[in-house]
């Protein structure tokens, strides 16, 4: 008999500090050194992967029978804001892309000129932070043509990528890429899915593909891109909205 | 009697028990903040790709708040722990494996002997499993057959499965290494595998601490911490 009830207070012990274990690691969490040390797990992972590959190693492309049936959009589906909602009546003929910072030639590209541009097309997977993947056809400008085009300057060395939703109640969506992947061959400024416009829940009329990252790097509603020396003076300082509204880790090839 | 009392023995070597236990913290961690991951999409694909509007095996509701680390629902701290704690986890995996196979660990102790195999012996451990029929005294001091094939899936097909399909989500180690994904028939494949083997590393959780119980608690978690082990006596002898 005493056996059994050593038995149920080993297993209520048990369920005790399983659950016990879980209060004390959010307790821990709260603690800045434990959070550093959380949050350091980011460089191992850029180091590591970006160890086991080289800067110009392709993400996957895939067939045309592959694609999804349906690309699903997510974050804001419809910026609405006045200045959209005037690009938008106008078929974004009147919409410029800004390219400045660090640049030796500031630039403002309509939708028109990034058409006439050399384009690149791309199937490739889209995978969400949260866990979803839909696989697309885009086609767009190579950054690295626009970057070129602008002329970088030697302290560059991230692209901010300014859009024009806002979220959370006001604040602007932007993000952030180092060079590595700026200038990586499937990084483009993408204007079509699936052969036809970008729609305005995917982004229209331009967004990023960082295709070796996860879904909130590409950017949507571009209109401005600003080459920067650091990202921590720009907004929240972390390189990306949901970097600085909830903590994701800036480098997302995981 | 006293001579009938089998001596205490050595059962688990240092880099057992430390691997043991980093390993259980390691899966602790990573199986409930995986939980809090699995929430901010709870639904389940095969293939290369899976959203809202395509066909789902598998759709859940949100797991409790007390399953999931953190507790409040955050994919961005759940994912810290998760990707914190993953790469210590197939490190010491992958130590432990070199380790026992170089140290003789899967030879002397997990390797089946010569008629272990065997239906009838099978079938006999099965019956004393199901009849709480621990093996006393020497039998005690080595695995039985239940024992070794849960401990040998455990060590080399659940838990490097789990680590394999977690590192074929990542878009980064797509491209560094596509036929990871591809090996799992895809990305969303790879997940839903990973989700499966989870819960199969759970259950043998829940079936392994329902063992130490009833072989003995206190002897059993002792041998983990020290490597000393108390064989039990026959009932016989107990009498």
């Amino acid at each position: 008999m005493s056996l059994i009830l050593t038995r149920r207070a080993l297993v209520a012990g048990l369920g005790v500090s399983a659950t016990g274990l879980l209060t004390g690691c959010d307790k821990l969490a709260e603690h800045k050194g434990v959070r550093d040390a959380l949050f350091s797990a980011e460089n191992f992972h850029q180091w590591a992967q970006r160890s086991l590959m080289s800067r110009d190693t392709l993400a996957r492309e895939y067939r045309p029978d592959q694609v999804s049936p349906i690309f699903r959009s997510n974050g804001t589906r419809n910026p609405n804001t006045d200045e959209y909602k005037s690009w938008w009546r106008e078929d974004f003929a009147n919409w410029r892309l800004q390219i400045d910072g660090l640049v030796e030639r500031p630039l403002a590209v309509s939708l028109a000129q990034l058409r006439q541009m050399p384009a690149r097309e791309q199937i490739t997977r889209h995978d969400c932070v949260e866990g979803w993947s839909a696989i697309g056809k885009w086609r767009g400008v190579p950054l690295s043509s626009l970057l070129k085009a602008a002329g970088l300057s030697d302290r560059a060395r991230y692209l901010v990528f300014h859009c024009a939703d806002t979220m959370g109640g006001g604040a602007p969506y932007y993000e952030s890429i180092d060079m590595v992947d700026a200038f990586h061959a499937q990084t483009i400024l993408a204007y079509a899915l699936n052969d036809r416009p970008l729609s305005v829940a995917n982004g229209a009329p331009l967004r990023l593909r960082v295709e070796r990252q996860l879904g909130y790097k590409q950017a949507k509603y571009l209109k401005r891109i600003e080459a920067v020396e650091k990202i921590a003076t720009v907004y929240g300082g972390h390189g990306g909205f949901w970097e600085d509204r909830a903590g994701y880790d800036w480098y997302a090839g995981i | 009697m006293a001579s009938t009392h089998s001596p205490d023995i050595y059962r688990h070597r240092l880099p057992t028990r430390l691997w043991h236990w980093i390993n259980a913290l390691c899966i602790y961690v990573l199986f409930t903040s995986g939980l809090g991951i699995f929430n901010a999409h709870p639904r389940l694909y095969w293939g290369e790709y899976g959203a809202n509007l395509d066909m789902a095996w598998l759709e859940l509701s949100r797991f409790p708040g007390w399953l999931t680390l953190p507790e409040q629902y955050s994919l961005a701290m759940s994912r810290h722990w998760h990707l914190f704690t993953a790469p210590i986890f197939a490190f010491s995996l992958l130590f432990y494996m070199l380790w026992s196979l170089f140290a003789g660990h899967i030879r002397r102790d997990l390797s089946f002997r010569k008629g272990e195999l065997a239906p009838s012996h099978i079938w006999q451990d099965i019956k004393d499993h199901a009849r709480l029929k621990f093996p006393t005294g020497e039998a005690a001091a080595r695995y039985n057959v239940l024992q070794k094939s849960s401990y040998i899936k455990v060590i080399f097909l659940f838990l490097p499965i789990i680590i394999l399909t977690g590192l074929a989500m990542s878009p980064g180690m797509d491209a560094a290494w596509p036929w990871l994904t591809q090996m799992w028939g895809g990305r969303q494949s790879a997940r839903s595998i990973h989700f499966i083997a989870a819960w199969v590393l759970a259950a043998f959780f829940l079936v392994h601490i329902a063992m130490v119980l009833l072989a003995g608690p206190v002897n059993e978690i002792r041998s983990m911490i020290t490597g000393w082990f108390t064989p039990p006596q026959q009932k016989e002898e107990q009498a």
